[in-house]
């Protein structure tokens, strides 16, 4: 009977299971402060597989206190092919990730690697720079090299070479520019507490796990595609698809990661709103805040929200509880600054209309009407966890301002994101809102501290930034330089447990 | 106010001429997706009254997913489509469309099955005129002059701004409007703008255009009683279909979307064409033809004025069905942002719209009761849109770099440039679109 009824009830997403994700989907070890991530191109692959099978890669369970040292494991479409990944199973990843971060002319066009940042300009990432695996290294100060010594033990040199090694720096809780970072990141719906499906009239940051982790339903209720392979011997060891009757699912549990290579020209930077925060009638810190939407501390321009935002936590509220509804025109935090391109915090409708009724006449186009209205994308298809480090040595605002001195070491950021769609989420991002030249109604102008200001067609400047005033004509600066180069960049598939042992078996069959 | 329209030639190909086809419409490109606006054979630029052309292959790759229903493989003629999007009438400018490129047109019709060189180029493009079921006009009465004078006027407005940027301030919004009004003065009368007073109405469109507003509901109203039962009737006969009717959105060919993706992102504004068939049976076609109906009424008389529903980045689409038996539909648009946006929107805002009509094509990611789900299941429904999406080998847009935002913004600074005088509310208000 009791069984008769649990069938009967709707299909219930079951529990996480932690030991089967990789830690970082979970957790961004921020007290594993010295960090490497390299990247390796498998030499043979029956050493790889074995290299793998007894990798001591961390998972997601919670520890009563950090652990001494992390290790995580991502890989390309050509690192699966190079491991002996049968290829009916790798045509399976999303079409993102097979083409790749730099493959492909059209993609790059459509999110704006472009010019400098264009993929023949790369360090690696492009042709044969492509890496198969990363290995993400994360230890307590002082432990990396224990780590790394351990992890690049012999049969390592056999199994891999080493490609890139990306160093990091830990600069606090700084970014290169100045900036506090990492303030704002969704939070993923671990125990499944929101409802996605149906329209959301109020902007939350509790988002839905599939979209960061596949094999649960996303922000659409749906879950996203990814290989799910027929139940033999070779993939026993794979739990069951949840939406497949009698299929394996060699995504649940994986995600993909987005990882970017972005050099940042401090002095250049600083130096750009020293020298022209006059022209703007701004300090020059007031003109910095106004290209981030936060200033140098992490403060926002807008007004803490009355209502609490679904996933912002009370301690974090003071920084994040606050939308940009208020502020259609942008005279309080710029249209165009970088954080409202990369969360412009919307809903699924303007005016959110309460009643079935108002719904509907929202629906038909009737609702709010004004030019500003209703010209973006629910955000909340569109976000993605950041989990990148910084590298080279901090600058202080002084010295940021002294020209540079001969040697004077690369600053940057190794970006890394997690999601679960390439194309709706970082893509999506890239094209529609940070280098896009239209973002909001806007004109002229990209993001301002990722633009390449490589003009596009009809559009002969991209290097503008209009800073809107409450009454009165527009502030525009014009000529903004480059501050950050994209030097190389991949997109990996961060498997669970389960799949990568499955690929460390892969050749063996 | 002059009327846009939009119009359609289709003709079946000469097979064994499609490759010199092909060859002769990438001359017209400097390359994938990248028209030369003045290129030999139809230089679209020298068009005043064009603001978007398309042509292209109906080269469907789904003919096949009929198979879904039983129904026997089906070769249709392989046809070539050339779409114009224009201000004003058809007739105008089909004439003034073969003045210009008569040869250009006959060396691309040369290549069709039943074109002889001695054929009157006119009459045989009229003959292969294909009337749309459905057609959308961001706004009525846009001219591309007009949008050319009012982005002049704009980007005229910023540079002022830019060089005057301390002037301004501390005066009141309304004094700064007057001021650019003065300024919008001075630039006219040195030549350096133009803002033209706006076309009287064809009577003859106006006319025609009141009988259709009041005459569609009056109908409606009078058979009102029959319509219902039918609507009722069709609509419990499509919710048994839907429920038996198979979903097949497999992944397209990746070298399919590779195509595709070379075609579009080299403008602000993107071309999007796609076809497919109608699920066999009368009540699927009754059932879309009369959506189609209702729907052109609402784009005629009500979704006029930059929205359709939700959507704002429209310029034109357009429905046609490319046989008399009312089989296959063809859908042409001009939006702006990368495809990944459009079908975020389609998703996100408009997937009833979406699902009334195409819901009874073949493949169609499962609706319920016509309006529900289908769009709303993101990845068919995009594997649905690429699998089903046509090369568009060639594509002019009379406005690059403007999208609709821009034409709406740049109508508004200028209807607040004509304002004689606003209060300091207004002008605070008109001065946040600068």
């Amino acid at each position: 009977m009791a069984i008769a009824a649990l069938n009967a009830a709707p299909a219930r997403v079951r529990a996480v299971d932690y030991a089967d994700v990789q830690g970082i989907v979970r957790y961004g070890y921020g007290a594993l402060t010295e960090a490497c991530f390299l990247l390796l191109r498998v030499r043979d692959a029956a050493a790889a597989r074995a290299w793998l099978r007894a990798a001591p890669v961390t998972n997601a369970v919670e520890l009563p206190k950090p652990p001494q040292t992390a290790l995580q494991v991502a890989f390309t479409a050509r690192g699966l092919r190079a491991l002996g990944v049968a290829e009916p199973v790798v045509s399976q990843f999303s079409l993102e990730f097979l083409e790749g971060m730099g493959g492909d002319a059209s993609r790059s066009r459509r999110i704006g690697d472009l010019g400098p940042n264009a993929p023949s300009e790369w360090r690696w990432g492009t042709g044969d720079g492509v890496p198969d695996v990363m290995l993400m290294l994360y230890a307590l100060p002082g432990r990396l090299g224990d780590l790394e010594r351990a992890v690049c033990a012999p049969p390592f040199d056999e199994a891999f070479a080493l490609l890139r090694r990306l160093d990091t720096s830990n600069l606090g809780d700084h970014e290169p520019f100045g900036f506090k970072d990492g303030i704002s990141q969704p939070k993923p719906d671990w125990t499944f507490a929101r409802d996605a499906a149906g329209d959301q009239l109020e902007y939350a940051n509790l988002v839905a796990l599939g979209e960061f982790l596949l094999g649960y339903p996303n922000e659409y209720a749906k879950y996203t595609e990814r290989p799910l392979l027929d139940d033999d011997a070779s993939t026993a060891a794979l739990a069951p698809a949840p939406d497949a009757p009698g299929k394996r699912d060699l995504g649940l549990n994986g995600t993909y990661l987005v990882v970017r290579d972005l050099e940042q020209d401090v002095r250049g930077f600083r130096q750009f709103v020293h020298d022209r925060a006059r022209e703007a009638g701004m300090t020059p810190e007031a003109l910095a805040a106004a290209f981030v939407g936060r200033t140098y501390d992490g403060e926002s321009p807008m007004p803490r929200s009355a209502e609490p935002i679904a996933g912002v936590d009370p301690d974090e509220a003071v920084l994040n509880a606050f939308t940009y509804g208020s502020d259609p025109a942008g005279t309080r935090c710029p249209v165009g600054a970088h954080v409202r391109r990369a969360n412009p915090r919307n809903a699924d409708f303007p005016g959110k209309p309460a009643g079935l009724l108002a719904r509907i006449v929202a629906l038909l186009g009737f609702g709010p009407h004004g030019y500003r209205d209703d010209t973006m994308s629910p955000t909340r298809f569109h976000r993605v966890l950041r989990r990148g480090r910084e590298y080279g040595p901090g600058l202080s605002a002084e010295e940021a301002l002294q020209p540079a001195p001969p040697g004077d070491p690369e600053r940057g950021l190794h970006f890394i994101c997690v999601n679960a769609n390439i194309s709706r989420q970082f893509e999506f991002l890239q094209n529609a809102w940070a280098m896009s030249a239209k973002f909001d109604c806007l004109n002229a102008e990209t993001d301002p501290l990722l633009g390449t200001r490589v003009p596009s067609p009809g559009c002969p400047s991209t290097s503008h930034f209009t800073v809107p005033h409450e009454g009165a004509p527009r502030t525009r600066l014009a000529g903004l330089p480059r501050f950050v180069t994209l030097r190389g960049g991949a997109y990996f598939f961060l498997p669970s447990l389960r799949a990568l042992r499955y690929f460390a078996g892969s050749g063996d069959r | 106010m002059t009327p846009q329209s939009s119009l359609m030639i289709l003709a079946p190909i000469d097979r064994r001429r499609e490759a010199e086809l092909r060859a002769l419409l990438a001359s017209m490109n400097d390359g994938p997706g990248r028209v030369k606006p003045r290129n030999a054979l139809i230089p679209f630029a020298r068009y005043d009254a064009l603001h978007f052309a398309r042509i292209l292959i109906l080269d469907d790759q789904t003919l096949g997913d009929g198979a879904l229903y039983g129904l026997p493989p089906f070769d249709p003629p392989l046809c070539v489509v050339l779409i114009f999007e224009i201000d004003g009438e058809e007739d105008a400018f089909l004439a003034e469309l073969v003045r210009g490129s008569e040869q250009g047109l006959r060396a691309i019709f040369a290549c069709c099955a039943d074109f002889t060189p001695g054929a009157d180029l006119l009459a045989w493009m009229r003959a292969h005129l294909r009337p749309a079921s459905a057609v959308y006009v961001n706004t009525l009465g846009r001219t591309i002059a007009r949008i050319r004078e009012d982005a002049a006027l704009y980007d005229a407005l910023e540079a002022y701004l830019d060089a005057n940027a301390a002037a301004p301030a501390g005066r009141s919004a309304a004094a700064v409007h007057l001021a650019l009004r003065g300024f919008v003065e001075g630039e006219k009368a040195a030549g350096r703008l133009r803002l033209s007073p706006e076309r009287p109405t064809p009577p003859d469109w106006e006319l025609r255009n009141l009988v259709d507003l009041v005459l569609v509901p009056l109908l409606l109203l009078i058979f009102w009683f029959p319509l219902a039962v039918a609507a009722i009737v069709l609509l419990v006969r499509i919710r048994m279909l839907e429920l038996s009717d198979p979903e097949y959105c497999p992944r397209p060919d990746p070298r399919h979307v590779e195509l595709l993706t070379s075609l579009e992102d080299h403008d602000v504004t993107n071309q999007f064409s796609a076809m497919g068939t109608l699920k066999p049976g009368f009540t699927r076609r009754a059932v879309c033809l009369g959506i189609l109906f209702l729907l052109n009424y609402t784009q005629r008389q009500i979704y006029t004025r930059g929205r359709l529903a939700r959507v704002r980045t429209i310029h034109f689409a357009r429905w046609t069905f490319v046989d008399d038996e009312h089989k296959r539909l063809l859908f042409t648009s001009n939006y702006d942002g990368s495809l990944d946006s459009y079908m975020d929107d389609f998703i996100n805002k408009v997937a009833f719209g979406l699902n009334v009509v195409f819901s009874n094509g073949i493949g169609y990611p499962s609706a319920r009761w016509l309006v529900l789900d289908g769009a709303k299941d993101e990845q068919p429904y995009k594997n649905y849109i690429r699998r089903h999406q046509l090369a568009t080998e060639v594509w002019y847009n009379g406005h690059q770099g403007l999208g609709a935002n821009d034409l709406q913004r740049n109508e508004l600074v200028r209807a607040g440039i004509e304002t004689a005088s606003m209060t300091e509310e207004q002008a605070r208000e008109w001065l946040s679109l600068l």
